[in-house]
């Protein structure tokens, strides 16, 4: 029983990780029919400048790693909507070069984290509470889980609220539903492109210093390696869904983690077998609507 | 009036004698000794200068199996890298559980290639059937988590057969002698060149067929393909079964030629390099997949070499590091394609010297329009 509970809270912890990548994915696919292949880069370098940073405000500390989340942050939002405006836009209503780009800047960039980190991961330092456990019902919960599953929760709550509240939310949703209809209305939505590509960097940005946090290490591959966990959980949950996307994460992550003890490691099989699935019985995913 | 060299003839011929004239001179290279200083090692008659163009064509050969997917089927596969793994991996475990069998050598590895081409086409048609049962991203992203799936299993080791992430090295004493080590490979050259162009001859069979206008008439609209009663599905299975044996020849090239194979082939990062080599080729030709190829192995090859050279080390941080990433300028240079020269190297030619062939409205493809379906 502890063995459950603790499997299943460390599983919506990494779940935790993988919705912040993926709703952002997950919008940006909506709204533009983009994949964005560049995706884990936002997330690579946020982590790496959120460190350098957050280790110069103070090595180990709290108010080290809180700073670090705010440039992640900051900075996810400002290189994920520069990299709309100068590679994305010009390609509009392109979606093949779109993805193409992407790819070559995801491919690029990687190597230019290597060029300036290193090619291997850099360990860090962490404030102690997060290296220790608590005791929930007999199961030992790492602390950094809960670090992971609080501000996947603001975030989720934040970017619900920016879309239901806000009357840029609302262009959002509406483009969402049907782009071409909003454009007849005379709103310019290629400003909405913008903005979702911010608050998809921004989500990714966080996840990026978040992810240093939960493997202890950051690495120019780190992103890369979630993108496609990433990915599968974007496609599961239904592109262009936010709660499907925020479903599918714990579910994915939960199963990796339940295969990962009781089959052996055999976690990233076992999420490639549940897309399969997913894909063959409902190919929209879990919460997917049927594109016009 | 119509000229001998205006005529469909006369251009079929023309062009027959030119791609025998280009396999000729690329074939007596070994005997040659030309050295381009800044393009190639050394002089072409070296062993190092021939592995290179021979790894070069193995991957343009690689390139247009690739082709046949996504510029004639437009369909965006994530997981080509698995059967050029299968090729590769294939081979090389085969041959090594048949060496101590006690055949003759020859029939080791005779039956050993026609064991891995069936391999490979069983395992296309298994990963084609269930994956084009979606299309547009969803087609991408299960092919992309099929391949991952495979480069885990490679890496992991299972059923100790593939070496996990050491990988695994050919089995020397069941290939035939004229194929092994640094003195023969002159013929493992020549052997590379011989895969690429039977991998070519198989794309012009394959898109010449009329199996082929289906597939490339399903790509630009598959609506109008199903009620004229054509079905789509089968064949592009036939061609996503085709492109996997295809790549698999390519990676038994590699194994033969690179004696040894790690999990590095079956990555997703080796075929998103595929897609960077027929894009920066030109997508929809044939020749864009070769040029792309070969290009892209010389400059990778060039690339490193320029980053450890006295020139860039003395450079300052802010310009040493992104020139030192091979990656880096690749990845930046595919982005100024994608983004200001859609028809990539081919393309460009085709402009500069205003040649309109019949090819003419590929040369923006149209390639996944249903992307957002």
């Amino acid at each position: 029983m502890t063995t459950v509970l603790l499997l299943l809270i460390t599983g919506v912890g990494l779940g935790a990780l993988y919705f912040l990548v993926a709703s952002g994915l997950s919008l940006i696919y909506g709204l533009m029919g983009v994949l964005n292949f560049a995706h884990g880069s936002f997330l690579t370098l946020a982590g790496f400048l959120g460190w350098e940073v957050g280790r110069r405000v103070g090595d180990g500390s709290w108010a080290g790693l809180l700073t670090g989340m705010l440039v992640g942050l900051v900075v996810g939002a400002l290189v994920a909507a520069i990299t709309e405006l100068v590679f994305i836009r010009p390609l509009y209503n392109r979606h093949i070069e779109q993805v193409l780009v992407t790819v070559g800047l995801g491919l690029a960039s990687v190597a230019l984290f290597e060029g300036i980190w290193g090619t291997d991961p850099i360990q860090i330092r962490l404030p102690e509470w997060l290296g220790q456990t608590t005791d929930v019902l007999g199961a030992n919960i790492p602390n950094d889980r809960w670090l992971l599953i609080g501000s996947a929760a603001l975030v989720l709550v934040g970017i619900v609220l920016f879309l239901q509240k806000t009357s840029y939310g609302l262009v959002i949703r509406a483009g969402v539903e049907n782009r071409t209809m909003v454009t007849a209305l005379g709103i310019d939505v290629r400003r909405a492109f913008t903005i979702v590509f911010a608050i998809g960097g921004a989500a990714a940005g966080l996840g990026g210093v978040l992810a240093s946090v939960y493997y202890g290490q950051v690495g120019a591959h780190q992103g890369t390696s979630l993108l496609i966990y990433a990915f599968i959980v974007t496609v599961i949950g239904g592109l262009g869904s936010l709660s499907g996307a925020a479903i599918a994460s714990v579910l994915v992550a939960v199963i990796q983690q339940f295969a990962n003890f009781y089959l052996g490691g055999t976690g990233d099989l076992a999420v490639v077998l549940a897309l399969a699935a997913v894909l063959l019985v409902r190919p929209t995913g879990l919460m997917g609507k049927v594109k016009h | 009036m119509r000229t001998f060299l205006t005529s469909r003839r006369g251009i079929l011929t023309g062009r027959l004698l030119v791609g025998t004239a280009v396999i000729v001179a690329a074939a007596i290279l070994p005997l040659l000794a030309i050295d381009i200083p800044g393009v190639l090692p050394g002089p072409t008659y070296t062993p190092g200068t021939l592995t290179v163009l021979a790894y070069a064509m193995l991957i343009a050969a690689l390139a247009l199996s690739y082709h046949l997917i996504f510029g004639v089927a437009g369909m965006l596969s994530f997981g080509h890298a698995m059967f050029f793994a299968a090729g590769a991996y294939g081979l090389g475990i085969i041959l090594r559980l048949l060496a101590p069998t006690g055949m003759p050598s020859e029939v080791v590895f005779l039956l050993s290639i026609g064991i891995t081409l069936v391999v490979a086409l069983v395992l296309g048609n298994l990963v084609g059937a269930l994956a084009l049962r979606v299309s547009g991203i969803s087609f991408a992203m299960v092919t992309l988590a099929i391949a991952q799936a495979m480069n885990v299993m490679i890496r992991r080791n299972v059923g100790g057969l593939t070496g996990g992430e050491e990988g695994i090295t050919l089995t020397v004493s069941v290939v035939p002698d004229w194929l092994v080590g640094v003195v023969n490979t002159r013929n493992l050259y020549w052997m590379a060149l011989a895969v690429l162009v039977l991998v070519y001859l198989a794309c012009v069979w394959v898109e010449r067929s009329r199996l082929g206008h289906v597939v490339a008439a399903a790509r630009e609209n598959e609506l109008r393909v199903t009620v004229l009663g054509l079905r789509p599905y089968l064949v592009r299975l036939f061609l996503f079964g085709t492109a996997a044996v295809l790549a698999a020849v390519a990676g038994m090239g590699f194994m033969l030629l690179q004696s040894s194979a790690t999990p590095r082939i079956s990555t997703s990062d080796f075929t998103l390099t595929l897609l960077v080599i027929v894009v920066l080729g030109g997508v929809g030709y044939r020749w864009g997949a070769i040029v792309g190829g070969i290009v892209y192995t010389l400059l990778d090859q060039r690339l490193a070499a320029l980053a450890s050279s006295d020139v860039i080390a003395g450079l300052p941080d802010v310009l040493r590091i992104p020139l030192s990433e091979p990656l880096f300028i690749l990845g930046m240079l595919f982005v100024l394609v994608v983004m200001f020269a859609p028809g990539g190297i081919v393309g460009i030619a085709h402009r500069a010297t205003g040649w309109r062939g019949s090819k003419k409205d590929v040369e923006e493809p149209a390639v996944l329009q249903d992307m957002e379906a």
